[in-house]
């Protein structure tokens, strides 16, 4: 087999894992060099993907998914199982998300951390952490797929702990792993059921049986799948961890949980689309879900005064968007990975201002403590602008192409269903420009409230220039994407869509859509950059508080899930302390006992051995009689 | 009445240790004394792999037929063949032990061994280094009536290897260096009560020909089948008594007593090869007799057989738990084994035969490498040495001789059953056996008593590596370091079959397709 461009993709996931390796076993010695091959080896790989990316571009629609072998990775009797990786539009896609914006927030990252000892250990999980991604989003099988789902679920893990001497922090790291935990029962429930139903675990042998599947069935590794995907991407009523999870470091908040990782639930469930195809009921739980998680995203995100919990509310609620979609078919799906990809630049781009601003006002994130930056920023602001316009989707800004998509998406079909979707998505879009320009205005412009001894100031190039690259991304990548048709070189990966009108028609939407972002602007203009903003947050009634407080999820999820399992574990406890170990003993016991009382015939003299011996005789003798009657 | 044709190629494997030994027994009269150990030890273990590995080359032919070498009375076939690889792999690996000594010279056999113990001739042989070597020659006469023991096609054949194999053991069991009065008094104990044990397997013997008047397994097989024999009270009794020979044989309760007391007595490395080789060989016997003989029987005779089984694991599992020596722990242990092994050969079943015989090969490699770590303690003259095995003796043995300490555990985890061991697929293999031919009760119990096993096993663990020894250890005059050749090779096979077990699986099964 000669070396083809898609033959080259394992390499794109075993550069990153080699330098990850390196970095963690050469130890201090690569102190000096490490953040250096930290930078180079996703900056490979995106060499390596672009080459790949090249190849598949051009090609006919039946030539665009490719299958790589790569070596026989489980061989048991009625199970065998090659691990492979899966070349497509869609897997592609995210290979040149991850690698490119990646490899910019690594670059970034060189200056972000250039004061911390352990920077060298942080390439090494970044490197990790996107050779896990590659992994998942290239395998051919959900079983591979499930490897790099652990894998980035550990490398989030570790990065959100990075600053684990902070009990806080580390109890964030802690959060965000038991949360996962819960999704990863999911998805290896869905792959029970799938080896239980097709006899395989590739995306062929799954994804081809899919329509043969009952409908129970279907329905079941369905939910499975929604939960696993609500777990990754921090959905509905899993989400109570990506808020905590800002405890990483600003570029890990930029990378893992707003432009790659937290998407991996919207890749499981586009990629397994064939299978939703199946199961209307799994379909709409897809959307609801996606739904709920958009308003209360955006609602969430509307109270909170930490800079990086407003973004990660609000990625919780885009990403949402993007779950509505992929709810909705192949004619949403195709929406949604265009969504997340401009969201992967416009909200990385967002995050590493926020990381920028962050370093001018000496690590604090209270946006009630900042205001007028737009002065002393300029880069800063001008990048974060671009981002800011692109979430809210002024035309033409990336989000404009994306969102505005799926919002017209959502109000196809026919019943109850496009009316309740459709205004939710449109609601979400008024409510979305009011929190992030809260957050614009509130940190750039009206008065200065933070101390006097700060002293704000630019941030050096390197991160500047990653930063000017994204908020690039977020002007040109939507319509550029739109002009070369995205969506329908997708369609090898995600199925055909035929047409459909919206049951209203495009343009009223578009505009019902852009007056509500304008209006939503507006009130936060007139409440956080005309009027004065309160260093304190003003009271407020129950309602505003429990929005504060995230809906209290915390005490929902501590009587729904830890409380129960405690108990659960207090029993297991207790069964173990009595029933298991009773029993233990008591064979223990039971065996001394008998050993104490037989050993008195063993005295040692031969003449009982032989009487013994006799008994024995005579009493064998008998049983086989007896066996014989 | 002519001679029946004799095939010696068949025989070879029984005829190479007996001829061996004959030609030993001159060796040590021609030989200077200085050579003779060296001359000895290599001519058995030559006599011994040659026998091995004759048997191993024609188990290994495709579609070998059983062939009966004379006339019938001694059948070759891969399941003879099997328990003659069995038994000349525990050989080999036990006669290394039997030939390591200490630097200055001292192994674990007594200079004269004739002397009374604590005599003025045994201080005068001590004095003068004597070195007795015909511990070879007797432990080749035993091996090759264990070759001849599972072959054995008739009651008298079988009586014979019987004794031939029994009678070296008993010697070989007065030989010890250290604690002469306890290994003569083992060593007399093991003859009255095995001259009870065969006299009983004799008298059983003439009431089975009472009854059937043939002597050979086939024709009692066809009498009881022709002639409407299934349930003749005479047969019953014979057949009882048969068994109880056997039962001795294997250490069956309740026909075990002499085996704690025999293994203590006897020298550490003879104990390593009887333990192991012993089983081995009248195990294959009894598969043999039970399922070419038993089988036929129309009255329920495995209850007889369940009753032997269960009480054998119990009190041997029992009467493990309250030992404070280590020798007689394992002793009990070798009798609780008896019952899981009977365990597999209840089941009556092709898969019965070939989880014993798994089983039986498992068993001996890890006995002969738990006892070869009890003979290289004896050896030495330190702390640890020739005095008492007790469990608080070894305390610290982990840190004293890791290594040693670590092979043990390896044997100790084996006999508990711990997986990636072999002992774990061995008894896995057994009590599967016995679940699908509903002999449930032996597998519950089999179950719950290595269970409760596991916990003198981790005991003596415990002893080595955590417990604070009482005295600062002496690690005493190191060995020539034979034993630890027989401990590498023991480890690895156990290891090796715990990870990659289907190869002897496979072999073991083919093994039992022959048997009716």
């Amino acid at each position: 087999m000669g070396v083809t461009p898609e033959s080259l993709m394992g390499l794109v996931i075993v550069l990153p894992l080699a330098s990850a390796a390196l970095l963690l076993l050469a130890g201090r010695a690569a102190d000096r060099w490490g953040h250096l091959l930290g930078v180079f080896a996703p900056a490979a790989s995106l060499l390596v993907a672009l080459v790949g990316l090249v190849s598949v571009l051009g090609r006919d629609a039946a030539d665009r998914v490719i299958d790589v072998h790569l070596f026989d990775w489980i061989d048991t009797g009625g199970f065998s199982l090659a691990a492979g990786l899966r070349v497509d539009p869609l897997s592609l896609s995210f290979v040149a998300l991850v690698t490119f914006v990646g490899t910019l927030i690594h670059v970034y990252s060189v200056a972000y951390m250039a004061k911390d000892p352990d920077r060298r250990r942080f390439f090494a999980y970044l490197n990790l952490f996107v050779a896990a991604m590659l992994l998942l989003v290239l395998a051919d099988s959900y079983l591979l797929l499930f490897v790099g789902w652990e894998g980035v679920g550990l490398a989030s893990y570790l990065l959100i702990g990075f600053w684990n001497d902070r009990p806080d922090y580390a109890l964030a790291a802690k959060k965000a792993f038991i949360a996962n935990r819960i999704g990863d029962v999911g998805l290896i429930l869905a792959m029970a059921f799938m080896l239980k139903q097709t006899g395989g675990l590739t995306f062929a042998e799954v994804l081809g049986k899919a329509p043969d599947l009952s409908e129970s069935w279907a329905l079941g590794i369905g939910l499975a799948l929604l939960l696993a995907a609500c777990g990754k991407s921090a959905q509905f009523p899993l989400q109570s961890w990506l808020g905590d999870a800002m405890a990483g470091p600003t570029p890990v908040s930029a990378l893992i949980h707003a432009a790659t990782m937290v998407t991996a639930g919207v890749y499981l469930i586009v990629r397994s689309g064939p299978l939703y195809a199946a199961t209307e009921g799994a379909r709409l739980a897809v959307a609801i879900v996606g739904a709920i998680t958009l308003l209360f995203g955006a609602i969430v995100g509307s109270a909170k005064d930490d800079m990086k919990k407003v973004l990660a509310a609000s990625t919780m609620s885009q990403i949402g968007y993007m779950m509505l979609a992929a709810g909705l078919g192949p004619i949403g799906a195709a929406f949604a990975i265009l969504h997340l990809l401009t969201h992967g630049f416009f909200k990385a781009g967002l995050f590493l201002g926020a990381g920028s601003v962050m370093h001018a006002m000496n690590d604090g994130v209270n946006i009630r403590r900042m205001g007028g930056l737009a002065g002393v920023m300029k880069v800063t602001w001008a990048t974060f602008m671009m981002g800011w316009l692109a979430i809210l989707g002024i035309p033409p800004f990336a989000g404009f192409w994306s969102k505005d998509k799926i919002i017209e998406t959502a109000f196809i079909g026919e019943g109850w269903q496009p009316w309740v979707l459709g205004t939710i998505a449109l609601l979400g879009a008024g409510i979305t420009a009011f929190y992030m320009s809260r957050l614009f205005f509130s940190v750039f412009h009206g008065k200065a409230r933070w101390d006097a001894d700060l002293h704000p100031h630019e941030s050096s190039r390197l991160m500047t220039w990653p930063m000017a690259v994204l908020a690039l991304g977020s002007v040109c990548l939507g319509w550029v994407l739109a002009l070369v048709g995205f969506t329908t070189w997708l369609e090898p990966s995600i199925g055909h869509a035929e047409e459909a009108a919206p049951v209203l028609a495009a343009p009223i939407i578009t505009a019902a859509t852009l007056l509500l972002v304008v209006a939503g602007a507006a009130a936060a203009w007139r409440l956080f950059a005309v009027r004065e903003v309160a260093v304190l947050p003003p009271a407020a009634g129950p309602v505003v508080r429990a929005v504060r407080a995230d809906f209290h999820q915390d005490s929902v999820n501590d009587l729904v899930l830890v409380k129960p399992g405690q108990a659960l574990a207090t029993g297991v406890a207790l069964t173990d302390t009595y029933a298991v170990d009773g029993a233990v003993r008591g064979v223990g016991w039971l065996t001394i006992g008998v050993g104490r009382v037989v050993r008195l015939a063993h005295n040692g003299n031969v003449r009982s051995y032989a009487a013994i011996m006799t008994v024995g005789v005579m009493v064998l003798v008998a049983i086989v009689f007896a066996g014989g009657l | 009445m002519n001679a029946p044709p004799i095939d010696w190629f068949a025989l070879a494997p029984i005829l190479i240790p007996l001829g061996a030994a004959v030609l030993a027994v001159l060796l040590e009269v021609f030989i200077p004394a200085r050579f003779r150990r060296l001359v000895q030890m290599s001519w058995a273990l030559t006599a011994i792999t040659a026998s091995g590995v004759w048997a191993l080359i024609r188990a290994l032919k495709p579609a070998d037929e059983a062939v009966s070498a004379v006339g019938g009375h001694v059948l070759v076939d891969p399941l003879t063949l099997f328990v003659q690889i069995a038994i000349a792999l525990s050989a080999i690996l036990a006669i290394i032990v039997i030939a390591d000594r200490t630097r200055s010279g001292e192994d674990a056999f007594s200079p004269q061994p004739a002397a009374a113990p604590g005599s003025p001739d045994e201080e005068e042989a001590l004095a003068a280094k004597l070195v007795h070597t015909e511990a070879y020659p007797l432990v080749l006469f035993a091996t090759g009536g264990m070759m001849l023991f599972p072959a054995a096609g008739d009651l008298l054949t079988l009586f014979v290897a019987l004794e031939a194999l029994s009678l070296p053991l008993y010697l070989l069991t007065a030989l010890a260096r250290h604690r002469r009065a306890l290994s003569h008094e083992a060593s007399l104990k093991y003859f009255l009560l095995g001259a009870f044990a065969s006299a009983v397997f004799l008298f059983g013997a003439s009431w089975v020909y009472g009854a059937t008047g043939t002597v050979r397994f086939l024709g009692i097989a066809e009498q009881i089948q022709g002639q409407g024999l299934g349930a003749d009270p005479m047969l019953f009794a014979g057949f009882a008594m048969l068994l109880v020979g056997f039962a001795f044989k294997v250490g069956a309760v309740p026909f075990h007593a002499w085996t704690p007391d025999v293994y203590q007595g006897a020298p550490a490395p003879i104990t390593a090869f009887m333990a192991a080789c012993t089983k081995i060989a009248a195990f294959g016997a009894l598969l043999r007799f039970a399922y070419s003989v038993l089988a036929y029987v129309t009255w329920d005779v495995t209850i007889a057989l369940w009753t032997v089984a269960i009480a054998t694991m119990v009190v041997g599992t029992a009467l493990a738990m309250v030992q404070r020596n280590i020798v007689r722990m394992l002793a009990y242990s070798a009798i609780a084994h008896t019952g899981f092994i009977l365990t597999g050969l209840v089941a009556f079943s092709a898969e019965g035969i070939s989880s014993t015989l798994f089983y039986l090969l498992v068993y001996g490699v890890a006995t002969v490498g738990a006892f070869s770590v009890v003979a290289a303690v004896r050896l030495r003259s330190g702390t640890l040495g020739a005095g008492a095995l007790t469990f608080d003796s070894w305390a610290g043995l982990g840190r004293q001789s890791p290594i040693l300490a670590t092979a043990m555990t390896l044997f100790l985890l084996s006999f508990a059953g711990i997986p990636l061991t072999s002992g774990f697929v061995a008894k896995f293999g057994v009590f599967a056996a016995a679940f699908s031919a509903d002999a449930m009760p032996v597998a519950i119990v089999g179950i719950a008593c290595s269970a409760a096993a596991a916990l003198f096993y981790a005991r003596l663990i415990y002893s080595m590596f955590f417990a604070e020894p009482a005295e600062a250890l002496d690690a005493g005059e190191r060995t020539q370091g034979l034993t630890n050749i027989t401990i590498a090779a023991c480890a690895v096979i156990t290891l090796a079959l715990g990870l990659w077990p289907a190869p002897l699986l496979d072999f073991a099964t083919k093994a039992a397709a022959l048997l009716p």
